[in-house]
């Protein structure tokens, strides 16, 4: 492979542009005598970004969140934010003379009224849906690779409070249009808001300004939807880009990268020609999608009325987990004690939801606390290198989807012609059991798939070939791994379990024990990385091997 | 802190894997002198591109190709902007606006993209760099200055020595948000109380059941058996402010049965009229309209958390997350005929809260 000097060949062009003169090198010269540029394209120029599919899931994120950027300051020149009460006089006729929120009625009229103006809305919530799609989808590509690692646990918080950040954007912006749907999930809030303890009745009252639904909700969600969320989720993503330039980006597992090296395309040209064309790419997807299927159809649904409900709600699909949750307790969570109402039903899915999350949040502190590791960590792991870290997740996985599948049961229910009860009883199974069961399997396969490739390291792939040996006896050439595939195979860090040892006082604390016991149920299964010595062995007394070596020309003739 | 060292014989090896930018510890791992070494780069191969030149032509060609195509898309959007107008009360014409308007655009944005990064997969040099890495902390003097330079502020200010002033400032600046936190009591209504309000809906004695939305009075003997009606207080459909507030306690499900499928308590026999029973239709779980009703089972059906409650057994809940059952609305009928409320409800509707009980 041949490297190329990325700083000298930067400096090179800068210079050479200089001496060509012209239009360009002039206002090169002019920028950069009043801003000192130059630094930061030396700096950042030629960076090297490393290439692997999964790296675009966080650029999806990115790219569509400036979608959403975009597309939501355009209906900001027309939606109102207010509760005022009008009739209805828009071009669409079902609706007409009806009486409904100044909200509903402007986004009716982005919707009817100002040419494409549905499809910028429309635009909008794709983005949003794809928005909490990709952030999730790329936190679990960090997770199952260990990116969140030294030194990276940070930026794995950052990224873990956007991705909160981004289901309240998409909540409070799901809210705004006032229409029945969302009224409804509105009026979900605020029941869930009266059953916390102590402060619940109080805190809905301040929210809503006076009694569920007032007047007031739609223009405060608007303030935090349009002002303080995006503001915050700015400076975030400000602030995770940098971590990402400081850190440096992660690399999979190949030959030639290192822990002290990152190998991939520089800024100039190609990553910028790639990314940014991903960008229009992305954003021409969304826009494909905004102008062939309907979202959130809220001339459908009409305005908010407490009364009617229609059958086979749903929430957008990021805050079905929730919802989910909440179908699945059990009847008669609740009671009264002292006078007071404790609502089982309401605080122990917001207690459960809270753990959850919270879980994923602290994860990289407690298994950088079990494994004890102070190393720097920029070369990902393979998920099967980690079986116990990716069967977490996998029960992970299998918890949140089924709540999430919950907040569907009664579609499930009609669609499919089962009882709500059973949909119910089997999704509470799935809940409980349904995480040890993916843990099991998940760990299971990683050590399947680790033995696999000792295998293959170890006595080749099967060629398929079958050679009949002098004395008679059939066996299979297997064809040996360059050492290049090898090395992906066999670099990977390995644990044992911790051994408890007495401190300086002869003791050993409790916390350690516990740190000791997770540290066998991490490790105690370990399948160790080939070393020179078992490859030396391996090539030296398997037959196949042998054989092997004797049809060397003719194997490696490919 | 116990130890948890593996000994000395896994020692770092130079190019293994586990060999760190900085020496630190690696605890729990194993590092081995024995481990595979790192071979290298494997060497470059070519692309096609690179090596016929026709392949070059022809990913040059395909990628002006797609940018001007984007300009088609662009100038396409532009033209069924003004091609495809709303026409006033036509769901279809917005249906095309936003149709062509829409693939245009898409036409003009997926050009650029994929003409782009074909430009940079086919065409651009790909020869990977590699960019030594360094530890993210900082080098041991740039770390013994800033250690330095903290001291000498402290130092200098007497933050850690003059410690009145230190932690006068830190409750002050502790105390300073307090008021904001205040402010926003104004969130609310200064002259209710949450509490009392949800204890009391529109409905008292001789309110009439009218039908949600239009307010027609319901007379008894227009509601036939197995029929069910939505229903608001008499005056709400009138109502210049509140109406939402009051309709989101207010609203009831009128059902009529056969007095002989009812199983009512001796203290509750008196509210219902002929078989005809009023419920609260607020869901006693978060809110949401208790509006699906089953006539041959007489169950009703939340539709957000599916909670399910049983109109013959006073409405108590037989499936899902709700607790209570619905409350009773007590009725009775007029000197004309028409239903009235007995009074309001005896119960707080709608969603459990911390005072309720």
């Amino acid at each position: 492979m041949t490297t190329i000097n990325t700083r000298e060949s930067a400096e090179d062009q800068t210079v050479g542009t200089k001496k060509a003169g012209g239009f360009t090198a002039t206002a090169a010269n002019y920028i950069d005598e009043r801003t000192s540029i130059s630094g930061a394209v030396k700096e950042l120029g030629r960076k090297i970004f490393p290439d692997h599919w999964s790296f675009l899931l966080g650029e999806v994120a990115l790219y569509s969140f400036v979608i959403i950027l975009l597309s939501g300051s355009f209906l900001t020149f027309f939606f109102q934010a207010s509760m005022a009460e009008v009739v209805y006089d828009g071009s669409y006729a079902p609706l007409k003379g009806v009486p409904m929120s100044v909200a509903m009625s402007s986004t009716m009229d982005i919707s009817f009224d100002i040419r494409g103006g549905l499809l910028m809305r429309q635009v909008h919530h794709w983005a949003a849906l794809l928005f909490v799609a990709a952030i999730g989808l790329h936190m679990l590509r960090i997770y199952f690779t260990g990116a969140f690692r030294k030194p990276r646990e940070l930026n794995w918080v950052i990224g873990f409070i956007l991705f909160i950040l981004a289901m309240a954007e998409g909540f409070t912006g799901y809210s705004l249009p006032d229409d029945l749907l969302s009224g409804n999930g509105l009026r979900i809030i605020d029941g869930l808001v009266k059953g916390i303890p102590v402060i619940g009745t109080w805190t809905s009252f301040l929210l809503f300004g006076g009694e569920f639904p007032g007047t007031d909700i739609v223009g405060r969600l608007y303030s935090l939807h349009i002002l303080l969320l995006p503001a915050i989720i700015v400076a975030l993503i400000a602030m995770h880009l940098l971590f990402v330039v400081v850190h440096k980006h992660t690399q999979y597992p190949a030959a030639g990268r290192t822990n002290q090296n990152v190998v991939g395309y520089p800024v100039l040209p190609v990553y910028a020609a790639k990314a940014g064309g991903f960008f229009f790419i992305v954003f021409g997807v969304v826009m494909l999608i905004a102008s062939l299927f309907t979202i959130n159809p809220i001339w459908n649904y009409g305005p908010y009325d407490p009364s009617p409900v229609s059958a086979g709600t749903q929430p957008d699909w990021y805050i079905g987990f929730a919802d989910g949750a909440m179908r699945l307790i059990p009847p008669g969570w609740e009671f009264v004690w002292l006078n007071h109402t404790y609502s089982l039903n309401i605080v122990v899915v917001l207690a459960v939801v809270g753990l959850f999350i919270v879980t994923v949040m602290v994860y990289p502190f407690i298994e950088a606390w079990i494994t004890g590791d102070k190393r720097e960590h920029h070369v990902l792991d393979r998920p099967r290198n980690a079986p116990t870290r990716t069967a977490i997740g996998a029960a992970g996985v299998t918890f949140y989807a089924s709540l999430w599948a919950a907040a569907s049961s009664d579609i499930m229910a009609t669609h499919f012609h089962l009882t709500m009860e059973g949909v119910i009883h089997t999704l509470q199974a799935t809940t409980l059991l349904g995480p040890i069961l993916a843990f099991f399997i998940a760990k299971r396969v990683c050590l399947a798939l680790q033995k696999k490739d000792r295998e293959i390291v170890l006595h080749g792939y099967e060629s398929g070939r079958i050679v009949r040996l002098p004395g008679g006896e059939f066996v299979e050439v297997h064809q040996p791994v360059d050492e290049y595939e090898r090395w992906k195979l066999v670099s990977y860090s390995d644990f044992k379990p911790l051994m408890l040892r007495p401190n300086a006082q002869g003791k050993i604390g409790p916390a350690e024990k516990v740190r000791a016991g997770l540290s066998r149920w991490f490790f105690e299964d370990r399948i160790t990385p080939i070393t020179q010595t078992e490859l030396s062995h391996a090539h030296g007394d398997h037959p196949a091997a042998i054989t092997d070596q004797e049809h060397q020309s003719e194997i490696t003739d490919k | 802190m116990a130890k948890d060292d593996n000994g000395a014989e896994d020692v770092t090896a130079p190019d293994s894997p586990g060999e760190e930018l900085a020496p630190v510890a690696a605890s729990t791992a194993v590092v081995t002198r024995d481990s595979l070494v790192n071979p290298g780069f494997p060497p470059h191969r070519p692309r096609v591109t690179d090596l016929d030149h026709k392949e070059e032509r022809k990913a040059e060609r395909a990628v002006y190709t797609l940018f001007y195509v984007s300009i088609v898309g662009s100038v396409f959007a532009i033209a069924a902007y003004m091609a495809f107008p709303i026409v006033p009360e036509d769901p279809g014409s917005v249906r095309l606006n936003n149709l062509f308007i829409g693939l245009g655009l898409s036409l003009a944005l997926l050009a650029i993209g994929i003409g782009a990064v074909h430009w940079g997969k086919a065409l651009m040099s790909d020869h990977e760099g590699v960019d030594e890495r360094h530890p993210v902390r900082g080098t041991e003097p740039v770390r013994a200055r800033a250690v330095e330079i903290f001291q000498q502020a402290n130092e200098e200010s007497g933050f850690g020595r003059r410690t009145l002033i230190r932690n006068s400032l830190i409750g002050a600046l502790v105390v300073f948000p307090l008021p904001a936190v205040v402010l926003f009591r104004g969130l609310g209504p200064m002259d209710q109380n949450p509490v009392e309000l949800l204890h009391e809906t529109m409905w008292k004695k001789g309110v009439r059941l009218t039908m949600d939305p239009s307010g027609t009075p319901i007379k008894a003997s227009d509601v036939t058996l197995g029929s069910s009606f939505h229903v608001i207080p008499e005056g709400l459909s009138e109502m210049e402010h509140g109406r939402l507030e009051e309709k989101a306690k207010a609203a009831v499900l009128l059902i009529r049965m056969d007095p002989a499928d009812l199983v009512e308590s001796d203290e509750r026999k008196t509210w219902s009229y002929q078989g005809i029973v009023a419920y609260s239709k607020i869901c006693t779980h978060v809110g949401c309209p208790v509006a699906l009703y089953e006539q041959h089972t007489h169950h009703l059906l939340c539709p957000c958390h599916q909670s399910q409650f049983d109109v013959e057994n006073h409405c108590k809940v037989i499936f899902g997350p709700a607790k209570r059952a619905l409350p009773q609305l007590p009725i009775a009928v007029d000197a004309e005929g028409y239903l009235i409320a007995q009074s309001d409800f005896t119960e707080p509707v709608g969603p459990s809260f911390w005072e309720r009980a």
